[in-house]
């Protein structure tokens, strides 16, 4: 029998879930191109009457949400005691990021029809791209250093480095922010989100620190009073 | 037996026959009764309904139009949402018909006026213009209505008249997108008197031959084919002349992006994105985009307008 909340489950069954559920959006987005090009018909994947701005908005919207995704991992698997949803971050963080990298050579290669000049005056001029832009470099090192050799070859540094993904997240919520003409109640959203999963992390460290300097001042004490030596008494 | 065409009452005349009846029904007939006979209204009804129009060729452009369904499933009307399809979800719950529109400030005719009343004496035409959102989008379409300057002469501005503001309905029910305040309603757009009285700006009341659907700002709205298409505002219920420049919703929201005149200029950019080009809606080559062109290609007609002006700082 297999038991659902073993390590192997989750490998074998739900991994392959979650992957095709990731999956989903860019199936949508070929299904609509499909009855766009008239190879087949499908009222449903309709990429209506702009389907340039329909894909771009549509890469863009699920690589935020799967961003924000990736953010939720650590805080649930703490909240709820699942130790193995850590087994998703990875997955989701590079979908993610496969979303975000469409999301901008689309961009590049059709909204901007390769237009290398109007391109760089774009990132330069407007700030919305050019914070969109930036997200998208800082999860360029975290995609290239997310295999398991890297991650053992660089130790503490891959954790420190894949911090990135905090500021990423929010230039990424920012640029969406910055693009919307009036109606700001779809991306602040995402904003709040995003203030809840960075508040509990800074929440969560500054117990952390508090408590680890607490256990320290308990060692030395206890050290010194091991080895004979005048100390102060702890403080309350 | 057979039936010539022009015997069948065409969809939109007994469609409306019907609403109209049902109109009265609703509202209490004492009520409507009490103001005109419903006889009249109902041949007024069909006055607009049928939409006669001649074809304005002077005044069109040969390009493709775009279809029905992109006209009327992709547009902005804030009113009823700010998605590009909830306009055409959304606008079922308004009623154009009966409808009025009050005419007050700087003008000897003032009064409220009933849609019939407003449109009767002024013929039809159809003018198929080109439509720039400021998002940098476009498309064609085929409009029917008749030039604003006639109405303006008709309602007779005093000398003091210097701008003619209008104003959309304002009815949470009929219009849920007011309910939330993402633009502080009701919608006011303003023209400055010469540009009321160009022959290119036109009050429309169709489509393709067809009375306006709700979603396209049925019953009455302005075309303004050389600006931004937010100058050219649905649903009209007021229309005011005043001497001092009236402000205007998209102005307000966001001064530093939208201005008054809002004339397609290229060469002055949106804060936030590049003006120079355009992704033509529904064409074949949907993938790019084409270069835009100052005052939306009718520069001839227009440019005149703002001579001397510093289009940069009048944006």
């Amino acid at each position: 029998m297999l038991k659902l909340s073993t390590d192997r489950a989750t490998r074998w069954l739900a991994k392959p879930l979650a992957f095709l559920l990731c999956l989903l959006p860019a199936a949508w987005l070929l299904a609509g191109f499909a009855d766009l090009a008239g190879f087949a018909h499908w009222p449903a994947a309709t990429l209506g009457a702009n389907p340039v701005e329909k894909i771009q908005d549509t890469l863009g919207i699920w690589g935020l949400r799967l961003l924000l995704t990736t953010l939720t991992v650590t805080p649930l698997r703490e909240l709820l005691g699942w130790p193995r949803l850590l087994l998703f971050r990875r997955m989701l963080g590079l979908f993610a990021f496969f979303y975000i990298s469409m999301h901008f050579l689309f961009y590049l290669f059709v909204d901007q029809s390769l237009d290398w000049r109007e391109l760089l005056k774009d990132v330069a001029k407007r700030p919305y791209i050019t914070v969109g832009f930036t997200a998208l470099l800082l999860l360029i090192p975290l995609a290239v250093t997310s295999t398991k050799r890297a991650m053992r070859r660089m130790g503490r540094g891959w954790q420190r480095l894949h911090r990135l993904v905090y500021p990423a997240a929010i230039l990424g919520c920012t640029h969406f922010y910055w693009q919307v003409k009036a109606d700001i109640r779809e991306p602040l959203v995402y904003v709040l989100v995003l203030a809840v999963l960075l508040g509990w992390r800074l929440y969560r460290y500054r117990r952390r620190a508090g408590r680890g300097r607490a256990e320290q001042d308990a060692r030395q004490y206890q050290q010194a009073a091991r080895t004979g030596l005048p100390v102060e008494p702890l403080p309350e | 037996m057979r039936i010539r065409p022009s015997e069948i009452t065409p969809e939109p005349v007994y469609r409306s026959r019907r609403e109209f009846l049902a109109g009265i029904a609703g509202l209490g007939a004492a009520a409507a009764f009490a103001q005109t006979s419903s006889a009249e209204q109902v041949m007024n009804v069909m006055l607009i309904e049928r939409l006669q129009y001649k074809h304005n060729a002077r005044y069109s452009t040969t390009e493709a139009a775009n279809s029905l369904a992109d006209i009327t499933g992709y547009n902005n009307f804030y009113e009823f949402g700010t998605g590009k399809d909830d306009p055409a979800r959304n606008a079922g719950s308004l009623r154009p018909r009966p409808w009025s529109v009050v005419v007050d400030g700087e003008c000897e005719d003032k009064g409220r006026y009933t849609l019939e009343d407003l449109l009767k004496p002024h013929a039809l035409e159809e003018r198929i213009y080109r439509l720039r959102c400021v998002e940098a989008w476009s498309m064609v379409i085929p409009w029917v209505g008749f030039p604003l300057g006639d109405l303006v002469k008709r309602l007779k501005p005093t000398s003091r008249a210097k701008y003619v503001e209008f104003t959309t309905l304002m009815d949470l029910k009929q219009m849920p997108g007011q309910r939330s305040h993402v633009l502080d309603w009701p919608y006011l757009e303003a023209l400055r008197m010469d540009e009321a009285m160009h022959p290119l700006a036109i009050l429309a009341v169709g489509l393709y031959g067809k009375v306006l659907p709700n979603q396209n700002g049925a019953p009455l709205r302005l075309v303004v084919p050389w600006k931004y298409g937010f100058k050219s505002i649905k649903s009209i219920v007021r229309i005011r002349f005043t001497e001092r420049m009236p402000a205007t919703t998209w102005a307000l929201s966001a001064p530093s992006e939208y201005g008054f005149y809002a004339n397609v200029n290229p060469e002055v950019d949106h804060p936030r994105w590049s003006q120079k080009r355009e992704r033509r809606i529904g064409s074949d080559s949907f993938l790019s985009r084409q270069p835009t062109a100052k005052f939306n290609g009718y520069a001839a007609e227009v440019a005149s307008l703002y001579s001397g002006m510093d289009l940069a700082r009048n944006f």
